[in-house]
């Protein structure tokens, strides 16, 4: 079952669109991993889920509800962290909780206590003191310690330390163990890699790739290195082949998932010494996407 | 060494320069446009020889004017000292607030935002930005100096020289020295831009306030009050520099103190304590209702406690102007016109425009908070969760009217509780308050047009303050310049019967809160619709 419903969301801000034609889908109990540069829409797409944006086209449902008709509705069960946490410089940050938990009408004094320990927050002070990684601490507790059933977290790890990260990264599978749903955007892709089931990377105001990442790796390329008796020849030419590098005695490149078994089939014949394949991680699909969109805008694509 | 504490201070003023390149400029040019409009009006209105003033005399000769603009030469009352009368203790008001703003803007705002923490990293004095801004500041004044001086004298008026016009524009030089000195060292003190800003309107707004008593009641104690001393100046009279020059010397004196505060604090931090706060909202504060009014809490006492010294600053000068119009044949036949009210009833119209256009200022400034938290980014935070914009609209607008009463019921408390201990025969509270409140529909219908502004046009939200500056010109000058009746008509305050002299009907103030409620119901309606920024 759906939770979060996307249809063909788009937004236009005076003549600059934003979001155009995003489809989006976070399922009950699992956690959506939402990824893309600088500008792609991630945050308006997020704006537009909590009814702070309205929507220009398109149909944005949530626990089956009009994301903007039934906005107040909605947030009774949802959580959400933004990425530039802006608080009221002359409360403490445990007037801010309290404060954050009981517009959402919920309230847990034992698990306030609880992650203010875990996440080493000092909520007396006020938050003019506090830093940005503090700041996000004081959202994220009033976030976990609600019991919301979706949690909408835009890039809330910013300004963490490693240490604080884990700590978030343990809050998130928790969250999960209990059946609730998160929708996380984030850069840092190493977390989105460890914590979400599946992804979704935008750009450009679009959805260009969604889905287990074991799907998406399924799209892309397998990096690979070889060491053989004799020189490969025609390496080069065969189709499939990406980003060939020589190094020490072997070389390095890249292959097409479907064109694997051919290129394996070729070079077993040249008698292979050692063989090592690594999965393409998360940051590879990024960066191959990225680049991407910089040719087809500079107009040099398909090189390769 | 004490080179070093001062180095790139130069790159630092021309960099400040540059910041402010457009916002002094246009202070400069508005208080020299205001400045000097004024006496060309005064030329022509009442130019000539001295018996054309001699009506005028007796109009700004009494308490209340003296209370509000000062004492003056009035045995020579020529243009030039009428116009220093009327205008030079306003505008050195006006001149004040500039300066904290400005001052404030490069010292405890810019360490607040932790820009200063950048400039500090990079070669340059510990004390090199505080003295940049010092300098700025110092430029300014001396420009602002000139300006109106040379600007003054150029208009050629027969009574206003060479030497008066230049004190004339020294004095507001001063000033503006003299608060900017205030404020650096307030920005040392307090660790927030806001209660730099507080501090520093507060001593401004004292001095006003000390110098409009003892000015009525016993001249010589004005002496204390900074403000007082651009009085002493009798610029166009006996054109006295020396109240200046000491004014000048203080501000020296408090730059000192400030370069030696900052030399001895740490950054970002400040002398005033502030202390460790709850680990627990109360119970109260759980709601964007009791979130509201805690963040405008510090304000609204402030701005309470403001209200009834106006009120009863001028309540005080009631007893004074009642022996005066006793004395005085010229006003008592004036005056003899309307039956059946007493003389000080006939002052009373013109207060009460003041004092409620005044109090007019915190609930407007209350509602406009809530556009201020949007442009804050912290808006989310109530409608990411299960707040409705309605009723956040709804907290706000409480709040504001609520704030509205208040200033309104303790402004005319002030000017009754004083007025009526200084005069002979005391004032009624029901005629003060209900006089004063008969003006609270139309700041309902202020309060509605600033609805409909964040509702629709978020980004012309400040618009109300120029509707607000066209009301206070046209109802405070209209009887000066003579305007015509429908421009008064176009504010909602100018729809207000004039009690006690009119009497409270139910029709205007009907329709005003009518028209009020339409634009609140609009405005939400609208907020109700839009993209949050």
């Amino acid at each position: 079952m759906s939770l979060v419903k996307v249809t063909n969301l788009s937004k236009k801000f005076g003549k600059f669109t934003a979001l155009d034609g995003v489809n989006l889908e976070v399922n009950s109990g699992e956690i959506f991993g939402f990824i893309g540069p600088n500008g792609a829409g991630k945050s308006t797409t997020i704006r537009v889920l909590l009814g702070i944006l309205k929507a220009s086209e398109g149909n944005v449902m949530i626990f089956g509800k009009d994301a903007w008709n039934d906005a107040v509705e909605i947030h009774k069960r949802v959580a959400y962290v933004p990425g530039d946490v802006n608080l009221w410089p002359n409360l403490t940050g445990g007037e801010v909780i309290d404060l954050f938990v009981k517009l959402r009408g919920t309230n847990n004094k034992s698990r306030r206590e609880e992650l203010i320990k875990r996440f080493d927050l000092d909520p007396t002070k006020k938050c003019r003191t506090y830093s940005k990684g503090n700041r996000q601490k004081v959202a994220l507790i009033a976030a976990f310690c609600s019991d919301a059933d979706l949690y909408i977290l835009d890039e809330p790890t910013s300004g963490l330390d490693p240490l604080m990260e884990n700590v978030f990264q343990e809050c998130v599978l928790e969250v999960k163990k209990a059946g609730k749903s998160v929708l996380l955007s984030s850069h840092i892709l190493s977390e989105v890699e460890k914590l979400c089931d599946r992804v979704g990377i935008i750009r450009e105001g679009r959805i260009i790739e969604t889905g287990t990442l074991k799907e998406l790796r399924h799209l892309t390329r397998t990096q690979v290195f070889v060491e053989t008796r004799k020189p490969i020849l025609d390496l080069n030419q065969m189709k499939g082949i990406h980003e060939i590098a020589e190094k020490d005695q072997g070389v390095n490149f890249q292959v097409d998932t479907e064109e694997m078994e051919h290129v394996m089939k070729h070079i077993s014949q040249y008698g292979i010494m050692k063989l090592e394949s690594a999965p393409p991680t998360l940051e590879d699909l990024f960066m191959r996407h990225y680049e991407g969109s910089e040719k087809t805008d500079t107009g040099v694509g398909g090189a390769n | 060494m004490a080179i070093n504490t001062i180095a790139k201070t130069s790159h630092l003023t021309r960099f400040i320069m540059r910041l402010d390149r457009i916002r002094i400029p246009l202070w400069l040019i508005g208080l020299t446009v205001f400045t000097l409009i004024v006496p060309i009006a005064y030329d022509d209105l009442y130019g000539g020889p001295e018996s054309a003033r001699a009506g005028l005399v007796e109009t700004m000769a009494n308490p209340a004017m003296i209370a509000m603009s000062g004492p003056a030469d009035f045995d020579n009352y020529t243009i030039g000292v009428m116009t220093a009368h009327a205008m030079i203790l306003i505008t050195a008001v006006i001149v004040g607030i500039m300066s904290i703003l400005l001052v404030t803007r490069h010292t405890r705002a810019d360490e607040e935002d932790g820009r200063i923490e950048l400039i500090r990293s990079l070669p340059v004095g510990r004390l090199s930005y505080l003295n940049a801004s010092i300098i700025v500041l110092f430029g300014t004044s001396i420009v602002l100096a000139l300006l109106i001086g040379f600007g003054l004298y150029a208009l050629g008026i027969e009574s206003m020289d060479l030497n008066g016009s230049l004190l004339y524009g020294a004095a507001l030089g001063a000033t503006s020295l003299f608060f900017a000195g205030v404020t650096t060292v307030f920005a040392q003190l307090s660790d927030t831009s806001r209660g730099t800003i507080g501090f520093s309107i507060f001593v401004l707004l004292g001095a006003y306030l000390f110098r409009a008593i003892t000015d009525v009641s016993n001249e010589a104690l004005s002496w204390i009050s900074p403000l007082g001393w651009v009085s002493k100046a009798d610029v166009y009279s006996s054109n006295n520099w020396w109240p200046i020059l000491l004014m000048v010397g203080v501000s020296i004196l408090l730059f000192v103190i400030a370069n030696y505060l900052h030399s001895i604090r740490d950054l970002e931090r400040g002398f005033l304590p502030s202390k460790p706060g709850r680990r627990f909202a109360t119970p109260f504060l759980q709601s964007p209702l009791g979130l509201a009014l805690r963040l405008q809490r510090t304000g609204i006492i402030s701005w309470a406690v403001g209200m009834y010294v106006l009120g009863a600053t001028y309540g005080s000068v009631l007893g004074d102007l009642e022996s005066f119009i006793g004395d005085n044949e010229v006003f008592q036949q004036v005056l003899k016109g309307a039956e059946g009210t007493s003389l000080i009833e006939q002052f009373l119209p013109m207060l009460l425009i003041v004092i409620t256009l005044i109090s007019s200022i915190p609930p407007i400034m209350a509602m406009n908070k809530l556009r201020g938290e949007e442009k804050k980014g912290r808006i989310d935070h109530f409608l990411g969760k299960a707040v409705s914009r309605s009723k956040l609209m709804g907290s706000y607008l409480v709040l504001s009217v609520v704030n509205g009463f208040v200033m309104f019921s303790l402004a005319a408390f002030g000017l009754w509780s004083v007025g009526t201990s200084v005069m002979d025969e005391g004032l009624s509270l029901t005629m003060i308050y209900g006089s004063t409140m008969a003006y609270y529909p139309a700041l309902l219908v202020m309060i509605g047009i600033s609805i409909l502004l964040i509702g629709f046009l978020p980004k012309f939200t400040t618009f109300i303050w120029g509707y607000f500056l066209y009301s206070f010109l046209v109802l405070y000058l209209g009887g000066l310049f003579d305007l015509s009746e429908w421009i008064g008509k176009l504010t909602p305050y100018g729809h207000v019967p004039q009690a006690p002299i009119e009497d409270v009907t139910f029709m205007p103030m009907f329709t005003l809160t009518l028209l009020a409620i339409l634009f609140m119901a609009i405005g939400i309606a609208g907020y109700n619709r839009r993209d949050i920024e």
